[in-house]
């Protein structure tokens, strides 16, 4: 059974709820990017949702289809015991509005996708990388960031890749 | 092959990028700044907190976590299904059968498999195991952090006992992989159940012991009463889970609200604090021992008796001793440890109530053997999040005690 706030959902916000998708008794609701942080607002101050919870908010990344980003949502209602999970797609580069500012344990749930997958949060209070270097370059949760970094040394290649490691100069 | 890794600059911190972090009256040398970690015996790992001092005060902290990241979702993603279970093993070290759990009923959901009664009751049981050893150790360091050090010594030899009972059932003492998609790696052996009674019976009396040497120890509560308090308002809104969310009275127990596994079977109570301090939340805990206890007893007792994985040879390997006579059963174990099974495409959000919270498992299926996406939202990340929230103006020695008191596991955190 889907979960009736979906209705609701699209009769407040029109077109910005794009899609709603039942899948083994998970309801996922699409929200356009722009409207994402007014639609969590809303689902944590009307009494009918109250998903006063955030989860977990977490990336996955579609490459090579594009748009290739969806940020997903997972929030939980304490007065209802529900869960909910609403999806936002991003092409690469386009910034999600932040909701650290409906639920402030976004802060850090947003900063690691940011680190990690490299989706930009707009109004965010403080979006650094956090389990990464500040110096480290790239993306690594990205479908095209490879999983192995480092070449592998044999004995017939090994002055070959030894040549090429960046080891710390000077 | 191009190289991810910039040229190395200065580590030193820049004026501009402290700005954002501490307040102006840092930055003008009014309050003090302070390193605490990573390498630190209080920070339960490597754990580093950026402090801003007046005097003894804590004004604020900016934990700054990932020195033990390891990729481990990354690396789920070149995994079949089955391999992932070791990594999450790595998560948080301290109770690897909650994740492997989390994690194998995830995969359960997205393939709409059914799990054998005997295996969940197994599983409800050497969960509850996990969690009494894992709060054990919480429960030992955080009395050697303020000082109790008698403490660790014992705790630490009954989870002896626990880690004995898994290794009889695994192999393993500590990351177990036990758990598989649909039940069970093997059903238990002959004398588990006489194992985990042995541990029962001995166990209420080691438990009074250290109540004794606690509850009542002017010490301990002058070190744990009324520090670091946490509304039930703000521990909602920062993601606190578990005891941690307990202890600021919240009753959200995903064993109770949305029960898994079996565990609507048994009967258990949701121990719960009044005022979100560092006592409370150790009070709670010590309650769930006994509550932990009590689910033990009654999944052994109602242990029904079964096969301990699912019968459905699409996703669990058939017998061994079959392969000999069966073809079939030769090609259903070919294809599941060459290439193993397909989940359809789609993806779920399972959580679980692991000792430290709410472990949640993201999976997202693209159709193939290798999930698209694994996540795990993991209890300690979201709880540390809170902690300059609770350590906000108290004593630099009383954020030893409220780092204890929120249990986390750096594995847990960076992942």
């Amino acid at each position: 059974m889907p979960d009736p706030i979906a209705d609701a959902l699209t009769a407040r916000f029109g077109d910005a709820i794009q899609n709603v998708v039942e899948f083994r008794g998970e309801t996922t609701i699409h929200v356009r990017p722009d409207a994402i942080a007014e639609v969590c607002a809303f689902l944590r101050d009307d009494p009918s949702a109250a998903y006063d919870f955030m989860s977990d908010i977490s990336a996955a990344d579609a490459w090579p289809d594009q748009p290739r980003f969806q940020v997903n949502y997972h929030l939980y209602s304490m007065a209802h015991n529900r869960r909910l999970r609403l999806k936002v797609i991003v092409r690469e580069g386009q910034p999600v509005p932040s909701v650290s500012g409906v639920w402030p344990s976004a802060n850090w749930f947003e900063r690691e996708v940011f680190d990690l997958m490299g989706v930009p949060f707009e109004n965010h209070p403080d979006l650094r990388r956090i389990l990464l270097p500040d110096d480290y370059l790239g993306h690594p949760l990205r479908r095209d960031a490879p999983l192995v970094v480092e070449e592998v040394q044999f004995t017939h290649n090994f002055d070959d890749v030894d040549a090429r490691k960046p080891y710390a100069k000077e | 092959m191009s190289s991810t890794v910039a040229p190395p600059r200065s580590m030193s911190v820049t004026f501009d990028e402290l700005k954002g972090l501490v307040s102006d009256r840092a930055l003008s040398g009014e309050t003090m700044l302070l390193n605490m970690g990573p390498q630190h015996p209080a920070t339960h790992g490597v754990l580093r907190l950026l402090l801003e001092l007046d005097g003894e005060r804590v004004v604020s902290s900016v934990p700054d976590i990932g020195y033990l990241h390891t990729g481990i979702e990354k690396t789920c993603e070149d995994k079949t299904y089955t391999k992932v279970i070791p990594l999450t093993d790595r998560l948080d070290y301290l109770s690897p059968m909650s994740n492997n759990l989390g994690y194998v009923m995830a995969v359960e959901k997205l393939m709409d498999v059914e799990v054998p009664l005997r295996a969940q009751y197994i599983r409800v049981i050497l969960c509850e195991l996990a969690r009494i050893a894992s709060h054990l150790v919480w429960l030992g360091t955080h009395a050697i952090d303020l000082a109790a050090m008698s403490m660790l010594l014992y705790c630490f030899r009954e989870r002896e006992i626990v880690f004995d009972i898994f290794e009889m059932v695994s192999g393993q003492r500590m990351m177990v992989s036990y758990f598989r998609v649909g039940g069970l790696w093997r059903d238990v052996p002959d004398g588990f159940e006489d194992a985990v009674r042995q541990f029962l019976a001995l166990f209420p009396a080691r438990l009074d012991e250290y109540e004794a040497l606690l509850r009542n120890n002017p010490l301990w509560l002058s070190r744990t009463k009324g520090i670091g308090v946490i509304s039930a308002q703000d521990a909602v809104a920062w993601g606190v889970t578990g005891p941690s969310l307990r202890g600021s009275g919240v009753n959200w127990d995903i064993r109770k609200a949305q029960p898994y596994s079996a565990y609507d079977r048994f009967e258990f109570n949701v121990p719960l604090g009044e005022h979100g301090d560092v006592y409370d939340r150790y009070w709670c805990r010590m309650q769930e021992f006994r509550e932990s206890m009590r689910i033990i007893e009654q999944a052994l007792k109602k242990l029904p008796k079964g096969p301990h994985i699912t019968p459905d040879r699409k996703v669990a390997p058939p017998p061994k001793e079959e392969l000999a006579w069966s073809m079939e059963s030769l090609i259903h174990h070919f294809k599941l440890w060459t290439e193993g099974f397909t989940p359809p495409p789609g993806e779920v959000y399972v959580s679980v109530e692991s000792p430290r919270g709410e472990f949640g498992c993201y999976l997202n299926s693209d159709g193939s053997p290798k999930p698209r996406r694994v996540h795990f939202r993991t209890p300690s990340f979201a709880n540390l999040q809170a902690l300059p929230r609770m350590a906000k103006g108290g004593l630099v020695a009383d954020l030893v005690a409220v780092i204890g008191s929120i249990d986390i596991v750096l594995g847990d955190i960076d992942r």
